[in-house]
């Protein structure tokens, strides 16, 4: 039986309240009669043989370029590249597609005579990631090969050393990556391209990127400018880093993509139930829900933490297409949509959701208030094609507890962002006129971030640049069973159960408002027509 | 002739003027008597001379802002021409006056001598110096000056109606030795006997055992604050000891022979001692007037309503009543409570002065009490009922904003509320050391503090009822024939300008309108729900630390900026390379050992850090440094205050210096060497590429703290008063006195308790709540970072 597309459920008298995320836990919401709620397509099918899958795109390149093997020579500097940690979510069942990846261009490498290999985790402004994480992303082999050795590194934004200015766009952005990657005869990115706007010249352009680069892009006025940023054509963000990976491209750099998709089989067995549409929920499911949820509620915070970040997402490789950037990225594309995408009709006053546990910046952590700002209003806000899901001036409903907690190991520039910016202000044009600078460039959250597991000093600003084309289109936010200091903070309105928040948003958008509910996770893009 | 031309262009000399009744006085002779001069017996000063003591004690007094706004430009220099100070001390013979001083004393008129220890319990051998000897000591002065053609023709001595004791009945204005009630005690013995007394207990308090409790109760106190400041406090202790033996010695020896307390005892003495040297019968006669007022309150109306200097007997009864802590006051509701407010003792004293030594029909000392209890008398169930309708009206309010309602009074027996306060004091006084004993900090320390003071405020309503008890129970009546008589000589003109009659008082409006108003204004309490206090105080105390203008911010480490100790850092080294089965027996080993290690921290935290880091004997130096990195990203982060570390950021955005002193290792604070400007830290010395085990220097901790604080300070040219200290315990307690703003992080319930007393401002900085967190601190259980190539930057 072929996968489900996705499906646009319009609430009746039958149907059974509907699942909402609420971080480390849920809850189940009866929505108005004629609300909408959209459910993302069915996992699409696995690749029956994803290591002769990859051994095929390797040997057909697409687009301008030779097959790999033909691109390796003895003597060559050889860099491969992956993304990091913040993919895919939640972290997938070993072996992790980068591993398999990998393994068959080292195989290559290694039938060519290269032997000046160096791997380089592509993490912008992210954490480094830990020796588990990395040996979950290569699996256990590479990293005995590799790491010992000083072999397997992570890129470092803050190191004049190793970073290489390579020039100027026609649109005076500047274009700074890593130099052991910009030396190097070729790279070989090796991605994951969980949503639409991962991967083509992202890749390297921002994972290998320093502040002085990125700064072009990640800031408020291209993110305003990104209608939503998942959506190339009308994405900004998407544009300057397309200029600037073409920089790359003419600077010499030379860059082998291969891109990989995965379908959205989110949740292993046990919580199958998750990516259940209600009405089908089995008995099983339906206990499974009610021992989980009494389950939760019971156990310490922490516990409930453990559980869900141990999390391993049975995520099978759909698509693996390799050769050059912008062809490869095309293509990886088209196999995103066909998993993700759902076709909705128009607008709606009010857009409901609940939040999970997880983003791509909190894995093996806890998701602070910022976080659950960028999640609710940078990410799901954004997941459409056309026009968003709610109408300009409309209300955004958000489910979250919105804890005023922070990881300071990882999240320390978070919780002075916290502490001293959002208590001055929310607006993300003030903010970077005010604050972005000092943040960014201070010796101590360069120190954490270059030693330690820290996020970069001005990361916190750009998750909340994140939001900022929902904070303009927006005309409130309603953050349900978040902690009222902590909304309010941030310029949110707190509510504690459904029914308030509906209310509220009345007074915003007026008597009976349509509604709809995002129901995801599994990640599902609105088209909105 | 008024009173005012009586006296017009005389020289007066004034004992007593920095107190209370001395500054209305001569407020009211430089306001009210044209062309007089007063010179002051002023105590020299530590710091300042006489003039400079009586521009700051006397002057700066709101008593003269009506004078400063009268006189306008005027004032500074027409008081200047007025009032002239000399050094000197009553309790010294001879008044410890100079030549110049003499010869001052010799050019006055009248003598007033108002000079008296007033406080209930001063030590006996303080108030015999004053009290007992100083009328005599000043009048043997003035017989001196007489003696060499000095013009000083009257001596006022100013006494207390309760020279005559607790006994009931009328007293009349009379000499004690004519009084047949009055018992004849040999002044002179009692004299020796004080002076003697001092010199035992100065004796007693040496003795080993004695000292080794005070040695011990400052460490209870202090904890291992280190040798000087312990000693310190100690020999404070010591002190406090004597003079807690003196004042009790007093109080029982007054008490016994029938006086309230060691003050009345003494001035009765005092009394008799002057008319003894220099009465009419004796050897170097002095004209003398004695003036005895009975408990002296706020001014009816000269200078102002309300006026008032010092807070005094009946303000703490009455605040604390406010307050709710004192819920019971001993006393008859039927009894008179003697009150006169201040001017009017201030007025018949110009009075006798105006009229000279020789009384009525002649008397040759003639006695004038002042007191309202026969002719105006304050019934003390009528005050009470008067405070408590005020109160009900403008009621005080608790730190929460709420308003405290005030008890209902039901007149007991002073032995029942003693006995009902001891039982609380007693409760309150173990339940506190108790928790001095637990480890506790953050609020749990502050709750003990609180405790502390709570347990101050029932000690100190205790004292209230056993000192002042008397005054509200005695049942004397003290005539003021000779007062009255005094009264009906004066002009219609000197009566309205001096008015010294009690009748003129109305109780009720003096008690509501005039004195209550003020006590509650001058009582530091707070009268309206709005803003906390301690709020407001915190954030003055923050932001004073925060000011650009401060130099240098000093941190210590473990419980300031991190929840962590030197212990928990080895452990999580010594265990990160072990094996699961090494790593149980580790916790074993680790467990059994805690205990001992408490305990040798306690006592002495330099022991401690030396022989706990013997176990780092034969650590490769290497491993450890590599390992140290993960242990603060992994470990020690994660357990960081992050209020702390912006505290930390904060000060340096303002541009002070940061310097952080731990007894940590090098290798441990390294990770965090760029959070300051300087690290001072403990260091290892190193054989081979392993560690011996042994430090290379004292630790920086304790005392040496102070010290290191002090030679930093100096190097860098930087001001220790200008100097931010934070610590969480009282073994920094050198180094946060060092600094001249110290900051208790989440102390311990000995610094709370220390930190509340000096009005220190405490932070309660708590850990991230998102970090992940270990119940034991070992290694190794969480996968490992790796590139260790980019530490230190060595790429």
């Amino acid at each position: 039986m072929s996968p489900r597309p996705g499906f646009v459920l319009e609430v009746d008298g039958s149907t059974p309240p509907t699942l909402f995320w609420d971080g480390e836990g849920f809850t189940l919401e009866r929505l108005p009669e004629g609300s909408r709620i959209i459910y993302a397509p069915e996992p699409l099918d696995a690749l029956k043989d994803p290591v002769g899958a990859i051994r095929h795109a390797l040997a057909h390149p697409i687009g301008d370029s030779e097959p790999l093997a033909a691109l390796l020579r003895p003597g060559m500097r050889l860099t491969i590249c992956f993304d990091d940690v913040s993919l895919p979510l939640p972290p997938m069942e070993r072996p992790d597609v980068r591993q398999m990846v990998i393994e068959e261009v080292l195989d290559l490498a290694a039938a060519a005579g290269v032997d000046d290999v160096v791997l380089v985790a592509a993490l912008a402004l992210h954490r480094r990631m830990t020796e588990a994480e990395l040996r979950h992303a290569l699996g256990d082999r590479i990293y005995e090969a590799f790491a010992p050795h000083g072999l397997l590194t992570q890129h470092d934004a803050e190191d004049p050393e190793n970073l290489v200015h390579l020039g100027r766009t026609a649109e005076g952005e500047d274009v700074e990556i890593n130099r052991r990657a910009a030396e190097s005869d070729l790279i070989v990115y090796v991605n994951i391209s969980l949503v639409a706007m991962d991967g083509g010249h992202k890749s390297v352009a921002t994972g290998l990127a320093s502040y002085r680069s990125l700064r072009h892009h990640h800031n408020p006025h291209t993110m305003r400018h990104s209608r939503s940023f998942m959506h190339a054509p009308s994405s900004e963000l998407h544009s300057s880093n397309w200029r600037m990976g073409r920089l790359i491209k003419e600077s010499g750099v030379k860059v082998f993509q291969i891109e990989t998709t995965l379908n959205t089989d989110t949740f292993p067995s046990q919580f199958a139930f998750l990516q259940r549409r209600e009405w089908e929920w089995t008995l099983k499911d339906r206990v499974t829900y009610a021992a989980t949820a009494k389950a939760l509620d019971t156990v310490p915070a922490k516990l409930s933490r453990q559980v869900f970040h141990s999390i391993r997402a049975p995520h099978a490789m759909t698509s693996v297409q390799a050769g050059e950037v912008e062809a490869t990225h095309e293509l990886a594309l088209a196999s995103v949509w066909r998993q993700q995408g759902v076709v909705v009709e128009g607008q709606s006053d009010i857009l409901t959701m609940g939040l999970p546990y997880i983003c791509p910046y909190n894995v093996n952590s806890i998701m602070n208030p910022i976080l659950v700002a960028c999640l609710g209003l940078g990410y799901f806000f954004n997941m459409y094609r056309g026009k968003p899901l709610v109408r300009p001036g409309g209300v955004l409903i958000m489910q979250h507890p919105t804890r005023p907690d922070f990881n300071p190991a990882y999240h320390p520039s978070y919780i002075d962002f916290y502490e001293q910016v959002l208590s001055e202000t929310t607006d993300p044009n003030e903010m970077h006129k005010l604050f972005e600078e000092s943040f960014a460039t201070d010796p101590w959250y360069v120190h954490l971030y270059r030693t330690g597991h820290a996020y970069h000093g001005v990361h916190p600003f750009y998750m909340w640049y994140w939001c900022a084309h929902a904070l303009e289109h927006l005309g409130r936010v309603i953050v349900l069973g978040g902690d009222p200091g902590a909304v309010r903070r941030m310029g949110f309105s707190p509510a504690s159960t459904m029914a308030d928040a509906l209310e509220m948003a009345k007074d915003v958008v007026g008597p009976s408002p349509s509604l709809t509910h995002l129901h995801t996770p599994p990640i599902l893009m609105a088209d909105v027509q | 002739m008024l009173i005012a031309e009586r006296l017009a262009g005389r020289r007066f000399f004034v004992t007593g003027g920095t107190g209370f009744l001395g500054t209305a006085l001569i407020e009211r002779i430089l306001r009210s008597i044209p062309d007089s001069e007063v010179v002051a017996l002023v105590r020299p000063g530590r710091r300042s001379d006489p003039g400079e003591r009586i521009a700051r004690d006397i002057l700066r007094n709101d008593c003269f802002a009506r004078l400063r706004s009268e006189l306008g430009e005027d004032f500074e220099r027409s008081v200047a021409s007025r009032l002239h100070a000399v050094a000197g001390d009553v309790s010294t013979d001879g008044l410890g006056l100079d030549a110049a001083g003499r010869a001052l004393l010799a050019s006055c008129d009248v003598v007033i001598h108002s000079a008296a220890t007033v406080s209930f319990d001063a030590p006996i051998d303080h108030a015999v110096e004053v009290n007992l000897l100083g009328p005599a000591r000043v009048a043997e002065a003035v017989a001196l000056a007489r003696a060499e053609g000095g013009t000083p023709s009257h001596l006022i001595s100013v006494s207390t109606a309760y020279v005559a004791g607790a006994h009931q009945g009328e007293t009349i204005e009379r000499l004690l030795s004519e009084d047949r009630f009055s018992l004849n005690v040999d002044w002179e013995a009692e004299v020796r006997s004080a002076r003697r007394l001092r010199e035992d207990l100065e004796d007693a308090s040496r003795l080993p055992d004695r000292l080794r409790e005070f040695a011990k109760r400052a460490h209870d106190e202090q904890g291992a604050s280190g040798t000087h400041l312990l000693a310190a406090r100690a020999e404070r202790l010591r002190d406090d000891w004597v003079r807690r033996q003196l004042i009790d010695a007093g109080s029982a020896r007054a008490q016994t022979l029938g006086w309230p307390d060691a003050y009345a005892f003494t001035k009765a003495l005092g009394e008799r001692a002057l008319v003894a040297r220099h009465g009419p019968d004796s050897a170097a006669p002095v004209p003398i007037s004695i003036v005895r007022p009975s408990i002296i309150e706020s001014a009816l109306a000269e200078p102002r309503p309300g006026w008032i200097r010092g807070f005094r007997m009946a303000e703490p009864i009455i605040i604390s009543y406010a307050r709710g802590l004192l819920r019971e006051f001993p006393g008859v509701p039927e009894g008179v409570i003697d009150v006169i407010p201040v001017d009017l003792v201030v007025a018949a004293i110009v009075a006798v002065a105006a009229r000279g030594p020789k009384g009525p029909k002649g008397a040759e000392t003639p006695v004038y009490h002042v007191a309202s209890g026969v002719r105006n008398p304050l019934l003390y169930g009528d005050l009470v009922q008067l405070v408590q309708e005020w109160f009900g009206r403008h009621p005080l309010y608790d730190e929460k904003g709420q308003p405290i309602s005030v008890p209902e009074w039901s007149f007991p027996g002073r032995g029942r509320v003693q006995r009902q306060l001891r039982q609380a004091t007693r409760l309150m006084s173990s339940a506190e050391r108790g928790l001095k004993f637990v480890p506790f900090r953050h609020r749990q320390a502050e709750w003990a503090a609180k405790l502390e003071d709570r347990q101050t405020l029932a000690e100190r309503a205790l004292g209230y009822v056993e000192l002042y008890g008397a005054y509200t129970e005695t049942e004397a009546r003290y005539r003021i024939d000779r007062l009255l008589e005094l009264w009906g000589t004066l002009e219609d003109a000197d009566r309205s300008v001096f008015c010294f009659d009690p009748a003129v008082i109305d109780w009720p409006h003096y008690v509501s309108e005039v004195h209550l108003p003020s006590v509650v204004e001058r009582g530091r309490v707070r009268t309206s729900p709005t803003r906390s206090v301690g709020t407001d105080r915190e954030t003055r105390l923050r932001r004073a630390v925060l000011s650009a203008e401060r130099h240098l911010a000093v941190f210590d480490l473990e419980h300031t900026l991190i929840a962590s100790t030197v212990v928990d850092s080895y452990a999580w080294l010594a265990s990160r390379h072990m094996g699961a089965d090494a790593r149980v027996g580790f916790v074993a080993d680790r467990l059994g050992a805690a205990p001992r290690w408490l305990s040798l921290d306690r006592r002495d935290r330099g022991d401690f850090l030396r022989s706990f880091y013997r176990r780092y004997e034969g650590a490769a130096v290497e491993e450890l440094e590599r390992d140290a990195w993960d242990l603060f990203h992994e470990f020690l982060l994660p357990r960081s205050f992050p209020a702390g570390i912006a505290r930390v950021r904060h000060h340096r955005r303002l541009g002070h210096r940061t310097l952080l002193i731990t007894g940590a290792l090098d290798v441990v604070v390294e990770p965090l060497r760029p959070l300051f400007d300087d690290v001072v830290c403990a260091r290892m010395t190193q054989r081979e590429g392993v560690f011996t085990g042994r430090l290379a220097e004292l630790s920086p901790i304790g005392e040496a703290r102070a010290q290191l604080l002090d030679r930093y300070a100096t190097e860098h040219g930087l001001s220790l008063d200008e100097s931010i200290a934070y610590a969480d315990s009282s073994s920094d307690l050198a180094m946060l006195e060092a600094a001249g703003y110290p900051v208790a992080v989440n102390p311990d319930a000995r610094l709370a308790a220390i930190a509340r007393r000096r009005g220190w401002l405490v932070e309660h900085w708590t850990r991230a709540h998102g970090g992940t967190s270990r119940l034991l601190p070992l290694g190794g259980l969480e996968a490992r970072s790796l590139v260790i190539d980019r530490r230190r930057g060595d790429t």
